[in-house]
């Protein structure tokens, strides 16, 4: 696992969010158990009572769960996971859109942009 | 439960006050920033929770006792100076680690010892500055202490030193112990921090949760601290 901290935003969130891609993109796969709060404080440079703040959210959004004795798993719920993707995939296309229009780009010319960049990937 | 607890402490050197009424109770299970720039205050402070200053006026109970004797038991400290004897060996120090304090684990300091391949029958004298400060925080972080007291753990030391004082403290964190590291290099202690404590002119100006403040603030604890303090 590889972590980097942006200044100015809680770190508990942007663990929340590193976790997140992670399970999203299969690093940390379904049903695997992961490190102890302290090993993972540890790797990741900070505080454990960060690091257990961010676990404990990511277990009540259903991502992790804690078997009493065996430790900290990701979820196998398939559902949770497709709901992790839709939500995260939603956030991208925000962030996209977001960015474009600031830059002042309209809905049909954006929508246009990204069937352009999909067609000229596509031949390439 | 508080395990530092400072009522109205006053220190004044002659007639310069060096900290005001200052207020403050940090409990166990916490890794706590002391931070302030030069002349803040941060290290009288902590001199007076290892009892080698004493209050002008007002109150400290460290784990419910009075700074002393008794509490040098559980209080494990770290000056910001060196302070190893250059004739000694590493194996001397261990044996009067051991001598001096009930709770020094000998095995823990020689694994991190070992884990840093420095030679513990070499001297003070020849070790470089950056594997004394280790050595230093090494002895410090081996006591099964209440309280750890670090002033300026990583003030002049390479980012590799830093790194590894920081991995150390991370991972020597006892939930039934309180970490108070004072340092004006806010930028590399930052993440392991639960609470801050700005220290300004003497006073304390702000204790707060790491994260609540980047929350309200939007700004690293770093950038805001440059705001509070700007010349």
């Amino acid at each position: 696992m590889k972590w980097e901290f942006k200044n100015g935003i809680p770190i508990y969130l942007q663990i929340i969010a590193q976790i997140k891609v992670m399970i999203a993109s299969g690093e940390l796969r379904a049903g695997s158990k992961i490190p102890p709060v302290r090993e993972m404080a540890v790797e990741a440079g900070v505080n454990p009572n960060t690091m257990q703040r961010a676990l404990t959210q990511l277990e009540q959004e259903g991502l992790l769960y804690t078997q009493r004795t065996a430790g900290r798993f990701v979820s196998e719920d398939e559902n949770v996971m497709k709901e992790l993707r839709k939500a995260m995939s939603e956030q991208y296309i925000a962030d996209m859109f977001h960015n474009l229009e600031k830059m002042g780009m309209d809905k049909q010319e954006i929508i246009a942009a990204v069937k352009n960049y999909e067609k000229d990937k596509g031949e390439k | 439960m508080a395990l530092i607890e400072c009522k109205d402490v006053s220190k004044n050197y002659g007639s310069t006050v060096s900290l005001k009424q200052v207020n403050l109770s940090l409990e166990a299970g916490r890794i706590v920033g002391l931070l302030g720039p030069n002349g803040s205050g941060k290290t009288t402070l902590i001199k007076l929770l290892e009892h080698l200053l004493v209050p002008t006026s007002g109150l400290i109970t460290l784990n419910e006792l009075a700074p002393g004797a008794k509490t040098k038991s559980f209080v494990s400290y770290l000056p910001d100076r060196d302070f190893l004897p250059d004739w000694m060996k590493v194996n001397d120090l261990i044996k009067m680690y051991k001598d001096f304090y009930d709770d020094f684990d000998e095995k823990i300091a020689r694994e991190m010892l070992n884990s840093l391949h420095i030679d513990c029958t070499k001297s003070i004298k020849k070790l470089s500055k950056g594997n004394r400060e280790k050595v230093q925080l090494i002895l410090t972080m081996s006591r099964q202490a209440k309280i750890y007291l670090l002033d300026e753990p990583i003030a002049g030391v390479d980012p590799a030193a830093r790194d590894y004082i920081l991995h150390t403290i991370v991972s020597h964190y006892n939930e039934n112990a309180v970490v108070l590291i004072s340092t004006h290099l806010i930028n590399d202690v930052e993440s392991i921090l639960d609470e801050v404590v700005f220290l300004k002119e003497g006073e304390v100006v702000l204790h707060e949760n790491a994260d609540a403040l980047r929350e309200k603030t939007g700004m690293s604890v770093d950038e805001y601290f440059r705001e509070v303090f700007k010349c």
